[in-house]
């Protein structure tokens, strides 16, 4: 069984960072991953996206047409990808920035302010690791003892003080 | 072994290094930046060279002198750089040099777009620069064969002496997959052992000289006789595909590199729909792999093509299986990535047809 | 006293090189330098596209031909390989100053340790004589049949004093090889040169301002005085820079 997921949003917001996460977390638990980031000049301050699939089989398709689960974090990535979850999976939504209610009835959606969360909460530019931390709750994608020793891995040493507020940021969102 | 999670024009450029690779020549363009950087970052603390070029043809006539004088060596670009290198790569040709060359594609066209393509397919087998030669061209079509065909590429180079190409697309150097290096010790190849290199023959031996002028007609006819002899020899040697579910397929769907992945999941969802298909996939486009194709299509009544470009490999296919059997194409270019389910629809008509 | 015979860094091999072009005179200096230093077995040229462009049946050491103006990205990519040989490269006014302008500027700049011989004859031998990057204002050429018109055709390059503008520059010296007397000073230019390169001191170029009897329709006598009348005053002699940059 493969999970697809699109993560969306304005660059600048930790889109790629999240995605790798949840590929590094896939691949720590020996599962096949894929990280395929949108390139080119929308990662200047337009619009950002990655695809990222985990899976218990090799991925085939590295290129995701209809997510199991959506991370829209901007008003424009929530138009393009809403549509094309698949029936029966997830949208977790920064309603902080995405203002539209979720109209879809056959998929399960949630609406969490974590631009707002992150400013209240002092974790400035961590929206993005509070909607992953309900992706994980959600999905059951990865435990979150795992995730301490990924992100040691793929944090650089000189920036190590950002562990704690990540995982900080990460267990508000598994409580949500 | 240790799984690393890299981009795949990182795992290309970690693993050119491993084998060996002593210096690389650069300029920067979308989407194969990330081997410059790479390089920049990682070859000084291992004794290597990187170097940045005032150009793409600079860059391919510093590989031209680099290999030259016997060091594995190698450059990167995208489409339009790759045409720049062009000229270089005939004199290369020209000259019997080994190097690698890398082509992450994109879209033209022109200066064309920075999305992944395959349009340069005609460019890479059938003429990558003027006169009569032919390059060793190898499609990998996820990170962990961007690491492992690098190898692959250098070792052959040397032992035909010619250039070879990675034909790689945006999609499979921005991807970040698992990749596993075989070795963590990086080879080392001796100038000296290549006896024709201009190394600087410290009165040992006569001069080398590296060289594709032959202003005698007959002259240079006779060279180019001997080197297609050496292709023929190459052709017998060095041929690769992967078949999947070939063995009882009404119907083949014929991919390389990134869009073989995207057929696969088209293949798997079509073969859950009772569709006998399967699908091959060159991992060698110069020399094609003719016999593999033939050997996928034996109860095959249908082939489909499927292309990031208008349609180019399918020349390839359709010379490989003689005419023998219809081949239908889809594609899409500029940068438009073919949906698997596009793909699907494809297989589906053919199913219909094939009946 | 003198030695006369043919230096050993030269080959049997006739010159193809017209009645009185100077290219000879040139190979000769290169080649008594490499001998001089006794480099031969270390050194690798890399020729032109241009009237030397067979060079390397000349010089008996290592040799590589280039593709039309790119002798310094070859060099430099020789040189970055083997950090410990010597490299030079011999090129025409029309590879090096007009085709291959940016590799030489950007060689130079990045202070890349080569030797660049840069023969200067106004020019373009090969092909029958048509308009080089230096061909003089008012000069006829196959190309410039009523005179280089700089309003049309533009000025010609002054290439060592462009260069000495960039801190790569170890060495940019213009001579000739006229007289005895100039040959003399050319062969301490081009050794001047390849010591720069021994000591790894930064990027090295000697123009030699040199004759065309044949595309100028001269004799060979005439042409040495075309030269001094006409290039002299318009591409001075000289030094324009020396120094190791490190």
């Amino acid at each position: 069984m493969t999970t697809e997921t699109i993560l969306a949003g304005f660059g600048g917001q930790g889109i790629l960072f999240a995605g790798k996460l949840l590929a590094y977390l896939g691949m720590n638990q020996d599962k096949n991953v894929s990280w395929l980031p949108s390139y080119g000049p929308e990662m200047r301050g337009g619009t950002a996206n990655c695809s990222v699939c985990v899976g218990d089989e090799p991925i085939c398709s590295p290129y995701i047409t209809e997510p199991d689960v959506l991370i829209a974090m901007n008003g424009p990535s929530y138009d393009k990808f809403i549509d094309n979850v698949k029936p029966g999976g997830i949208a977790i939504i920064d309603s902080t920035l995405v203002t539209k209610e979720c109209k879809r009835k056959d998929i399960r959606s949630f609406r969490i302010p974590s631009t707002a969360l992150a400013a209240q909460h002092g974790l400035p530019g961590m929206a993005n690791i509070i909607l992953m931390g309900k992706l994980l709750k959600e999905t059951g994608l990865a435990v979150i003892e795992a995730v301490r020793p990924t992100l040691e891995k793929i944090i650089p040493p000189k920036k190590s003080a950002l562990i704690d507020a990540n995982m900080k940021a990460l267990a508000l969102g598994m409580a949500l | 072994m240790e799984r690393n999670l890299m981009k795949g024009n990182e795992a290309l450029a970690e693993a050119a290094i491993r084998a060996g690779c002593k210096c690389f020549f650069g300029y920067p363009i979308t989407p194969q930046t990330e081997i410059s950087a790479y390089m920049a970052k990682r070859m000084p603390k291992v004794g290597g060279v990187f170097l940045q070029a005032e150009s793409e043809i600079a860059a391919i006539n510093m590989v031209y002198g680099c290999a030259s004088s016997g060091v594995r060596c190698m450059t990167s670009s995208s489409s339009p750089g790759i045409s720049l290198k062009s000229e270089g790569v005939s004199y290369m040709a020209g000259s019997d040099l080994p190097c690698v060359i890398i082509n992450v594609m994109r879209g033209g066209p022109g200066l064309g777009g920075i999305q992944p393509s395959q349009s340069d397919y005609w460019q890479a087998t059938r003429a990558l620069g003027h006169g009569d030669f032919q390059i060793l061209v190898f499609a990998p079509s996820s990170v962990q064969e961007m690491a492992d065909l690098i190898g692959r590429a250098f070792d052959e180079a040397d032992k035909y002496r010619m250039p070879a190409m990675i034909l790689a697309d945006g999609l499979l150097g921005q991807m970040m997959e698992p990749v596993v290096f075989h070795t963590e010790e990086i080879q080392h190849h001796d100038p000296e052992d290549k006896h024709w290199a201009t190394t600087g023959h410290k009165n040992k031996r006569k001069h080398n000289i590296i060289n594709s002028l032959y202003l005698q007609a007959e002259e240079l006819e006779t060279l180019n006789f001997e080197r297609f002899k050496r292709y023929e020899t190459v052709k017998q040697e060095v041929h690769e595909a992967e078949l999947y579910r070939t063995e009882d397929a009404d119907i083949i769907v014929a991919a390389y590199g990134s869009v073989a992945r995207l057929a696969k999941a088209a293949v798997d969802n079509a073969r859950e729909q009772g569709i006998k298909v399967g699908l091959f996939r060159p991992i060698t486009l110069w020399p094609f792999p003719a016999a593999e194709i033939n050997e996928a299509c034996r109860n095959a009544k249908r082939v489909l093509c499927v292309e990031m470009s208008m349609g180019q490999m399918i020349d390839d296919v359709k010379l490989a299986l003689n005419c023998r059997l219809p081949v239908e194409f889809y594609g899409r270019t500029g940068g438009v990535i073919p949906k698997p389910s596009a793909i699907l629809e494809q297989i589906k008509t053919l199913a219909k047809e094939a009946e | 006293m003198p030695d006369f015979n043919k230096p050993h860094a030269l080959t049997d091999v006739p010159f193809h090189y017209c009645p009185g072009c100077t290219h000879g005179i040139v190979h000769r200096l290169v080649a008594e330098v490499i001998d001089e230093m006794g480099i031969e077995g270390d050194t690798i040229g890399v020729c032109p596209v241009g009237c030397s462009v067979m060079a390397y049946d000349y010089f008996n050491c290592d040799m590589i031909e280039a593709s039309h103006g790119r002798a310094p990205a070859v060099a430099t990519g020789v040189k970055r390989g083997n950090p410990d040989k010597f490299v030079f490269t011999y090129q025409g006014d029309g590879d090096l100053a007009a085709i291959g302008t940016a590799e030489t500027v950007h060689a130079a700049t990045r202070g890349e340790n080569i030797t660049v011989i840069f023969i200067n004859n106004t020019t373009y031998g090969m092909t029958g004589g048509q308009m080089a990057p230096t061909t003089l204002p008012g000069q006829v050429t196959q190309t410039t049949p009523y005179g280089r018109n700089p309003d049309v055709e533009g000025f010609p390059v002054r290439v060592c004093e462009m260069l000495s503008t960039l801190s790569g520059v170890a060495l940019a010296e213009r001579v000739t090889v006229t007289d005895p007397a100039n040959i003399r000073k050319a062969k301490a230019a081009i050794r001047k040169g390849f010591e720069f390169q021994k000591n790894k001191q930064g990027f090295s170029i000697i123009e030699v301002l040199s004759t065309c009897p044949t595309n100028w329709g001269l004799s060979p006598v005439e042409s040495l005085k075309w030269l001094k009348e006409n290039m002299v005053p318009y591409y001075p002699l000289g030094v324009f820079k020396e120094g190791a940059i490190r």
